[in-house]
């Protein structure tokens, strides 16, 4: 073997090294909810119910105005299909697994394992947001763009920036919910926490109207949390509301922050680990 | 021989709060575990028993790393577990009989595929064990069913593999035949027997005398946090039961069969159907027992009565608190 093999054959041991387990885990949470059919069948059925009831209560809004804080029909229309469709994928309600093996002390197997938890159910998430984007976010788009006129990226770059935006937001929305399961280690049981979570996070996301229809200051205010990072950031980026950087460095800021306290808070909640159960 | 595991006054106790009044809380200790300390050879195969929050599963989470020690150390594969987990977790096996490291919804095989990824085991050795294990613990006819679908029986066998598919040197069982039925049971320990003969070392925590016996030439015994008894199992078995009672059901009523050699008591059931024989361990066999008794009697059945883990381990524990009673006298 040459020299110059020799370095590229380390070199790609270490890549791999590097990469370890999280691509595999991230197929494996993709083929993990591709079992549950049925179930991703009901969940579209329900979205695309609850799209037209939204759509028109929007509508009725907007009523004979052209647009209303910046949205127009097309927008609107867009905002809610998109919004129906990425709820699926970012995941505002449940996917507090961890929560629950922390509370079972099923989480000590998941903590006798050479990994980082923290990696590895991200690259699980990201599986399961990939099944998500075929089953629970293309067909409502689908749905939404033979029912109405939508609003479509006038610019090519904005479908990959829409990607990106949609990556951000699958890892953010998994970096809150982190922290919230591992608040059970403090708390013993996670599920008040993530109820009001749950409840906060379809407001203040913008799911259930855009936040621009708050009021200034509330609009303002919400700037400085996470929440418009899980679902209007990435909507604003697909109709192209402004400049979408500011939109996109806040869910990257956010993102990588969160992550990094949700590692502390694993390393603390490791040192502290009382495992429950016998 | 070269000590795997190293215990050294292990110590962990938990704080509990209750209530004590209107908003005020009273925070009491409990000591899971007091200052344990033992040593367990490489090749050994160790059972570590005792009743129900003996301690055993607390022992087992710190010796693995999942739970800090309150005070002492352990050494487990020249690693200290609470600070080295992750490397510690590469070189040891863990089975929780009540706890799945499957994954839930995807077929065994996939399973093992990750773990494969996780433990970053080379595709080889990985394969060879594999095929080992799929023989020994008949799995090809469940490796491709979601674990979600298996029974309790297969599920075990799935999870003994999943734990040894990285080559451990140490394998941890806690109670890793719970739930079974009896032939699932039987697979298990002589899979894990094998394993043992092999060179892996085990240890085990289990409510079941028989997994013990079948596999442990030790026997550790545990309660309130302490050890009570350490040695071979036949050993400490005949130090503290020195009686065992052989149970002969007859095909007719009989009076009580007095003046067999060896026997202490004699109690009966049912008119005399079934008999009680109490005989002294060292006065004389089972086997001499019977065949004294088929010469006088027209016998159905028989049966010999060990004591239940739970009555070793009151009389193991009535022997350790023997001289403080002394003392009291």
């Amino acid at each position: 073997m040459s020299k110059k093999e020799l370095r590229r054959g380390l070199a790609w041991s270490f890549v791999r090294a590097l990469i370890g387990c999280y691509p595999h885990l991230a197929v494996a949470g993709f083929h993990r909810y591709s079992t549950y059919r049925s179930a991703a069948v009901a969940a579209l059925t329900t979205n695309t119910a609850f799209g037209l009831m939204r759509i028109a209560v929007l509508f009725s809004v907007l009523g004979s105005r052209q647009q209303v804080a910046g949205y127009d029909a097309a927008s609107i229309a867009s905002y809610v299909w998109l919004g129906q469709g990425l709820l699926g994928v970012v995941i505002l309600w449940g996917g507090h697994e961890l929560a629950d093996r922390v509370r079972s002390g099923d989480v000590a197997v998941d903590l006798a394992r050479p990994w980082n938890l923290q990696f590895a159910l991200l690259a699980e998430d990201y599986g399961r947001a990939g099944f998500a984007m075929l089953i629970r976010f293309v067909p409502p788009m689908l749905i939404g763009g033979m029912l109405f006129d939508l609003r479509w990226p006038q610019q090519e770059h904005t479908w990959a920036l829409f990607a990106l935006s949609i990556v951000l937001a699958v890892a953010m929305s998994f970096a809150i919910r982190f922290l919230l399961s591992l608040s059970a280690f403090w708390l013993l049981d996670a599920r008040g926490v993530t109820a009001m979570y749950g409840l906060l996070g379809g407001i203040f996301s913008g799911l259930t109207v855009p936040l621009a229809f708050f009021p200034d200051w509330a609009y303002d205010a919400l700037w400085w949390t996470p929440f418009p990072s899980l679902l209007q950031n990435t909507i604003d980026v697909f109709v192209e509301r402004g400049s979408p950087l500011p939109l996109l460095a806040h869910q990257a800021l956010w993102t990588v922050g969160l992550l990094v306290i949700g590692q502390l808070a694993l390393r603390a909640a490791e040192r502290k680990l009382v495992v429950q159960g016998g | 021989m070269s000590a795997l595991i190293v215990a050294d006054r292990l110590r962990r106790s938990f704080h509990i709060s209750h209530r004590a009044g209107f908003l005020r809380r009273r925070r009491t200790e409990v000591v899971a575990v007091d200052a344990v300390s033992f040593t367990v050879q490489r090749g050994e195969a160790v059972g570590y028993v005792g009743p129900n929050g003996a301690g055993k599963s607390t022992t087992i989470k710190m010796l693995t790393g999942i739970l800090t020690p309150s005070s002492g150390g352990a050494t487990v594969c020249g690693l200290d577990p609470a600070k080295d987990r992750r490397a510690l977790a590469a070189r040891i096996g863990v089975v929780f009989g009540q706890r799945s490291q499957l994954w839930w919804d995807l077929p065994l095989s996939e399973s093992f595929e990750l773990l494969r990824s996780i433990f970053r085991v080379p595709k080889d050795s990985y394969q060879e064990r594999l095929d080992e294990c799929v023989e020994l613990l008949e799995l090809t006819p469940f490796l491709a069913t979601p674990v979600r679908q298996l029974s309790l029986g297969q599920r075990m066998r799935g999870e003994v593999t999943a734990a040894l598919l990285h080559d451990p040197e140490l394998l941890v069982l806690d109670e890793p035949t719970i739930g079974l039925d009896l032939e699932s049971k039987e697979r298990l320990r002589a899979f894990l027997a094998d394993l043992n003969q092999r060179g892996t070392t085990l240890l085990l925590t289990t409510h079941d005398l028989d997994d013990i016996e079948r596999l442990c030439g030790r026997l550790m015994v545990i309660d309130h946090g302490r050890v009570l008894a350490d040695g071979p199992l036949a050993e400490l078995r005949a130090e503290v039961v020195t009686e065992r009672t052989l149970v002969v059901d007859l095909t007719e009523p009989h009076p009580p069969l007095t003046g067999l050699p060896g026997v202490r008591e004699v109690r009966t059931e049912l008119d005399g159907l079934r008999q009680h024989l109490v005989f002294g361990r060292s006065d004389t066999t089972a086997a001499a027992l019977i065949s004294a008794l088929v010469d006088r009697v027209a016998v159905h059945d028989v049966s010999v009565a060990e004591p239940e883990i739970e009555e070793l381990i009151r009389r193991l524990y009535k022997r350790t608190t023997v001289p403080d009673a002394m003392t009291d006298l």
